[in-house]
């Protein structure tokens, strides 16, 4: 038994109940044991000083790429979650595009294990969707989920087979987990690397257009609805897929989306240059379609946000743009990126992209964290909204740098990160 | 000579014609002026790049710009050496930016780099002090093939501001037609597409030119036609059906420029698909410009070297008689 924690003199902000002001934590046995104004330090309880800083439910993102096993080079399940904890996320899943693709008990188990060991972030493994990721056959999810899959995803590729998604969907409700789809119409992208339009013309790139996603997303609710299975749409970042999320909900299909921090705030204008930091897919696009994800967002038709967290060794992307992998480095940026992009310019509160980064991914997928409730895990994160830094690649947990974004300034820093009331980051030199 | 700018306003490289100002432009035709004249010589040579070394960088198969380029840097003198990618480091997997580093430890003055990627000349430009010539990247820009055309545009009508010029063909595939583009719209001129908008690429529109879909209307409306073009390979790729209907729909005929309204000057940049995309009695005709279009490539050719030498574009005058 650890010593009792107790947080004070900070702001706390908890959407799942609806507390945004002056407030003690306490935490016992790893768990929230109260929450408070008036909530006092039992004797012998360790003592946080939140004075001057935020403190909220840990960030959870639900799309995280480890590269653990067989891209060990851009990432390992420790240095991902050694970058979730820094970046202010206690939960990260891992998506199983990996070399081996997890998709068998004991690579879930291998996964899952290994993320505990490391005591960072809670690393929740994503079980393939079909056998080698190939999209033919579906994997044993059964099996993946008892070893500890959370969900299961072909993420990286779509599921492309109309009749094995719908299996997909029906299938997994036997374990209630959702399907996360990277929507994506291969035969409208056969070459793609960027947002088909004006800029790609002039590149000379082969472009990526908003209907290859839009198109998927439309089928894939129709799936939802015929099946009753939980349909997750990754990374939407079409504005043509809001309207088909937004049809899907207002009928009452089961889908839930996401978008990314890239999405709400970075065009495709970034990739002039043959910048390949910003080749990512699906690609950044145009700021109509900026506009109307982070509405979506704001108005709860896309659900949450989530990274996409996909790094890679500096040697690849220091390639012709055509070769060059597409992905960013999202974790340690993540936060403030939403920061710069949302609450800076008032589009929403903090309270809301906390909800839209911790709350809401709890809600929606189940899990007992993403609350300061008593008796829920007592995963914290501890920042300051307000301070400025500077983005240096070099400093990241990551073990990659590649991300658009080196030298902006973003408001926003993480200070501690406390996973079942065990502080497992503490920024350096502060607080 | 890497760190002068020379006046011509042209910087290090030359990647493309998108970033040049139309006097920039203009002063490279001009300088390609009095250099037509060398290559009518008997002794085609004069010593302005003697003791430059140039490597012809070639990751994909060319002869026409290839031996276009080798031309011009001989007959100014320099020391040229052919790299072409089959057997080369590049097949044994060496990325480009080692080649790039390689390159530069050799102490080599300048690179022409014809490559498949898009951005791959400026990726090379951005790493090494040598001067960089793109002679075709990926779908992006020709730039010298680009400025070949407007001077054989020039050459037919003493003027490129105000002409109409349409490119027909496989625009989307095509690094000719965006350099043309760009080049003939900063000079003035009005440029359209023309072709199956399979073959059109997204939002050209916004690039400022008008786009038919059917070549008779592009005849009616054009002074010059730039024919590019249509592979093989596009037919296999599904963009078109085949290639007799392309020729039926699209093929630039006898009969077609027949029912226009001015004499229409025609241009390719080859190699032709007779047959396909051009007529033979067009390709060979009266109002075919498409072997001054080769001719005008080693003078242009030869105007950028100098310039990128650090020429002055006043003084080439005196460079082609071997005083400067």
């Amino acid at each position: 038994m650890s010593r009792p924690l107790h947080i004070f003199g900070g702001r706390v902000v908890d959407p799942s109940q609806g507390l945004d002001g002056p407030a003690a934590v306490l935490v016992i046995d790893g768990r929230i044991e109260a929450v408070g104004p008036g909530v006092e330090a039992p004797d012998g309880s360790e003592s946080i000083d939140a004075t001057g800083l935020t403190v909220s439910p840990g960030l959870i993102d639900v799309h995280v790429h480890l590269r653990e096993p067989g891209g060990e080079h851009k990432e390992t399940i420790a240095t991902g979650s050694r970058a979730a904890v820094a970046g202010g996320f206690t939960t990260i899943w891992a998506m199983p595009n990996t070399d081996p693709p997890i998709d068998d008990p004991a690579a879930v188990g291998y996964v899952r294990a290994a993320g505990r060991a490391v005591r960072a972030s809670r690393v929740m493994p994503i079980g393939a969707a079909s056998i080698g990721q190939k999209g033919q056959k579906m994997t044993e999810i059964g099996e993946l989920v008892a070893a500890g899959a959370v969900a299961v995803s072909d993420d990286g590729h779509p599921v492309h087979d109309s009749g094995l998604m719908r299996r997909l969907l029906e299938y997994s409700q036997t374990f209630d987990i959702p399907v996360l789809q990277h929507a994506e119409d291969p035969g409208l992208t056969p070459g793609g690397v960027m947002n088909e339009g004006a800029v790609a013309t002039a590149l000379g790139l082969r472009g990526i257009p908003n209907a290859a996603e839009a198109g998927m997303v439309a089928r894939d609710v129709l799936l939802s609805e015929l099946t009753g299975g939980h349909l997750h749409v990754c990374h939407v970042s079409a504005r043509q897929s809001v309207d088909q999320l937004l049809w899907a909900k207002e009928r009452g299909i089961h889908v839930t989306a996401e978008v990314t921090p890239h999405h709400l705030l970075l065009t495709e204008e970034l990739v002039r240059g043959y910048n390949t930091q910003a080749k990512v897919n699906p690609p950044l696009r145009v700021v109509e379609d900026v506009d109307a994800v982070r509405q979506a967002l704001i108005e709860g038709v896309i659900d949450i946000i989530a990274t996409d967290h996909a790094p890679h060794h500096y040697d690849e992307k220091e390639r012709e743009f055509d070769d060059a992998p597409f992905g960013i480095n999202g974790l340690e940026t993540a936060f403030a990126l939403c920061m710069k992009a949302l609450v800076e310019p008032g589009h929403m509160t903090l309270s809301g992209l906390i909800d839209r980064m911790s709350c809401s991914p709890a809600r929606i997928m189940g899990l007992d964290t993403g609350t300061l409730r008593p008796g829920a895990p007592a995963d914290i994160v501890l920042y300051a909204p307000d301070e400025s830094w500077t983005v240096d690649p070099a400093r990241f947990y990551s073990r990659s740098r590649n991300t658009p974004l080196a030298g902006w300034v973003l408001p926003g820093r993480i200070r501690r990160t406390i996973v079942s009331g065990e502080t497992r980051f503490e920024a350096e030199g502060d607080a | 000579m890497n760190d002068r700018r020379p006046d011509s306003g042209l910087g290090k490289d030359l990647i493309g014609l998108e970033t040049l100002s139309g006097d920039t432009i203009r002063a490279i035709l001009d300088t390609a002026e009095p250099f037509k004249e060398i290559s009518e010589r008997a002794i085609k040579k004069v010593p302005v790049l003697r003791g430059k070394t140039i490597v012809n960088l070639f990751f994909e198969p060319s002869t026409r710009t290839r031996i276009s380029f080798e031309f011009a840097e001989k007959r100014l003198g320099a020391d040229t050496v052919n790299v072409a990618a089959s057997g080369s480091s590049v097949v044994k997997g060496e990325t480009l930016v080692d080649t790039a580093r390689n390159l530069e430890a050799m102490r080599i003055d300048m690179v022409v780099i014809r490559h498949g990627s898009s951005g791959a000349a400026q990726f090379l430009a951005d790493r090494i002090p040598s001067n960089v010539i793109n002679a075709g990247d990926g779908q992006h820009e020709h730039p010298t093939q680009g400025l070949l055309d407007l001077l054989t545009i020039r050459d037919s009508f003493g003027r490129i501001e105000g002409l109409k010029v349409c490119i027909v063909g496989d625009v989307v595939h095509s690094r000719v037609a965006r350099s043309n583009i760009f080049g003939l719209q900063k000079l003035g001129a009005e440029v359209a597409v023309c072709g199956p908008k399979s073959l059109i690429p997204a939002a050209i529109e916004d690039l400022g030119v008008q786009v038919f879909t059917h070549v008779e209307d592009a005849i009616q409306w054009a002074d010059a036609l730039n024919v590019l073009r249509l592979q093989l390979e596009r037919m296999n790729a599904g963009f078109i059906p085949s290639l007799r209907e392309y020729n039926r729909v699209y093929g630039v005929s006898q009969a077609r420029l027949d029912r226009a309204p001015v004499d229409t000057v025609i241009l390719h940049p080859g190699p032709m698909n007779r047959g396909v995309e051009i007529d033979s009695d067009v390709a060979d005709g009266p109002q075919s410009v498409i072997l001054p279009q080769v001719t005008n490539g080693v003078a242009v050719r030869m105007a950028v070297l100098y310039l990128l030498a650090g020429g002055a574009p006043e003084r080439a005058e005196e460079a082609k008689k071997g005083e400067a």
